[in-house]
């Protein structure tokens, strides 16, 4: 019982409540750093590292922040391990720390971390917040994977700066650029939107046989 | 000095903050479903930007040549609380000038383009009045986005659109589109 409660917390943010795909959160740094999927991993696993550390974090202190003033608390604590990833990332590796620039610094803008410290770390056990925070991470970061590999395909014909086609490519060079990012997600998102729409129709005509077969 | 003018239009059209470096996205789709509201969401902005600008100056100058490692929590809590006290201030002298403003003051503090243009004004180096400048084109740019978005959104209201494509889809494609005509201004300044 208590595993599939982890479990369930794990799995929910990967797919069925994918933050960027169905709640459209934290959509400001994905759209800048997925112009290749180098970038886009490095930015998911430094959102990763902020999402659970943080949520670890507000989760231990949860009964000891005043209630007044908890926004501010957590947004001190995730400016905290923004600082320590950042400064990581400058140490580790600092070619794609200078490609995502500012961007890293910007996560702790991203509506999603802070949406989760509130929703959810603030009111479960540690055990719980760690647990949803790895999965949301984990379904944030499947989102700027697929944003960043079909940008990279498109606009450069390589991955993870192999080339895929022959020479007689011609890139798309505006998926690289800002326009490219926009349009990706709303395609993206499209489909989204039919696979709901498929499933809505799906469960209706269910519903309907099962009421005329009774 | 002879760079102001550069850094202006480089912030309104070149480098638009919604609509090339992604920063306030989040307003950007959720607020633009009315001209008037977008508009005043707008003018909030641009304010909280100048104030902005003026406290990471005052930061970087004064505070975190010591200490560099504090500046994203510096400028955080410093801009929160900044913005927080001329909300009152504003509240307390001119009404009128709060009711337009309202509740997006408290919003916009937490927006990430807020942060996004203390962070790449220090990254430049800008000065005061650079700052100044910077924040004002950066404003006037991110207000102009929203509006333009806005105003389409309007039209597209009283249009037959499918309704599989409706919502954040549809917003995401119109911005790539609006996004395409701002790259055009990237031809400005190539000759200088």
């Amino acid at each position: 019982m208590k595993k599939n409660e982890s479990y369930e917390e794990f799995v929910k943010g990967i797919w069925r409540d994918n933050p960027v795909f169905v709640q459209v959160l934290g959509m400001c740094p994905m759209l800048a750093v997925t112009n290749s999927a180098i970038n886009a991993i490095a930015m998911g696993m430094a959102s990763m590292f902020v999402l659970v550390g943080s949520s670890f974090l507000v989760s231990v202190f949860r009964h000891v922040i005043p209630k007044q003033v908890r926004i501010s608390c957590f947004i001190i604590i995730i400016a905290t391990f923004v600082t320590i990833a950042d400064y990581t990332l400058l140490a580790l590796v600092p070619k794609v720390h200078k490609e995502l620039g500012a961007f890293i610094p910007l996560i702790v803008a991203n509506c999603l971390i802070l949406g989760r410290q509130e929703a959810f770390a603030s009111r479960y056990p540690t055990r719980l917040a760690v647990m949803d925070a790895l999965g949301m991470a984990g379904g944030f970061m499947l989102a700027l994977f697929s944003l960043g590999a079909v940008r990279e395909i498109l606009g450069d014909g390589a991955l993870f700066g192999f080339r895929l086609f022959g020479e007689s490519f011609e890139p798309w060079i505006v998926m690289i650029l800002p326009p490219g990012g926009f349009l990706t997600l709303g395609v993206i998102l499209l489909f989204f939107n039919w696979f709901k729409y498929k499933k809505d129709e799906f469960l209706a005509d269910v519903a309907e046989a099962e009421r005329s077969g009774s | 000095m002879d760079n102001l003018p550069w850094i202006f239009v480089s912030a309104l059209l070149v480098n638009n903050f919604v609509l090339t470096y992604f920063l306030g996205l989040c307003p950007f789709l959720g607020v633009s479903n009315s001209l008037e509201t977008s508009a005043r969401l707008g003018l909030a902005t641009t304010f909280v930007m100048l104030v902005t600008a003026v406290c990471a100056w005052v930061l970087n100058t004064y505070v975190l040549i010591h200490a560099p490692y504090l500046r994203l929590i510096c400028f955080i809590v410093v801009i929160a609380s900044t913005v927080q006290f001329i909300e009152m201030l504003i509240k307390k002298l001119s009404p009128a000038l709060f009711r337009a403003m309202g509740i997006f003051l408290p919003l916009i503090t937490t927006n990430c383009a807020i942060l996004g243009l203390a962070i790449f004004a220090t990254n430049r180096g800008y000065g005061f009045v650079e700052g100044i400048v910077y924040a004002l084109g950066a404003g006037i740019g991110f207000t102009l986005a929203l509006v333009l978005l806005a105003g389409l959104r309007e039209e597209s209201e009283l249009s037959n659109i499918p309704k599989l494509i409706q919502g954040t889809a549809m917003n995401l494609i119109i911005a790539g589109v609006l996004s395409m005509a701002f790259m055009g201004f990237a031809g400005l300044f190539s000759s200088s």
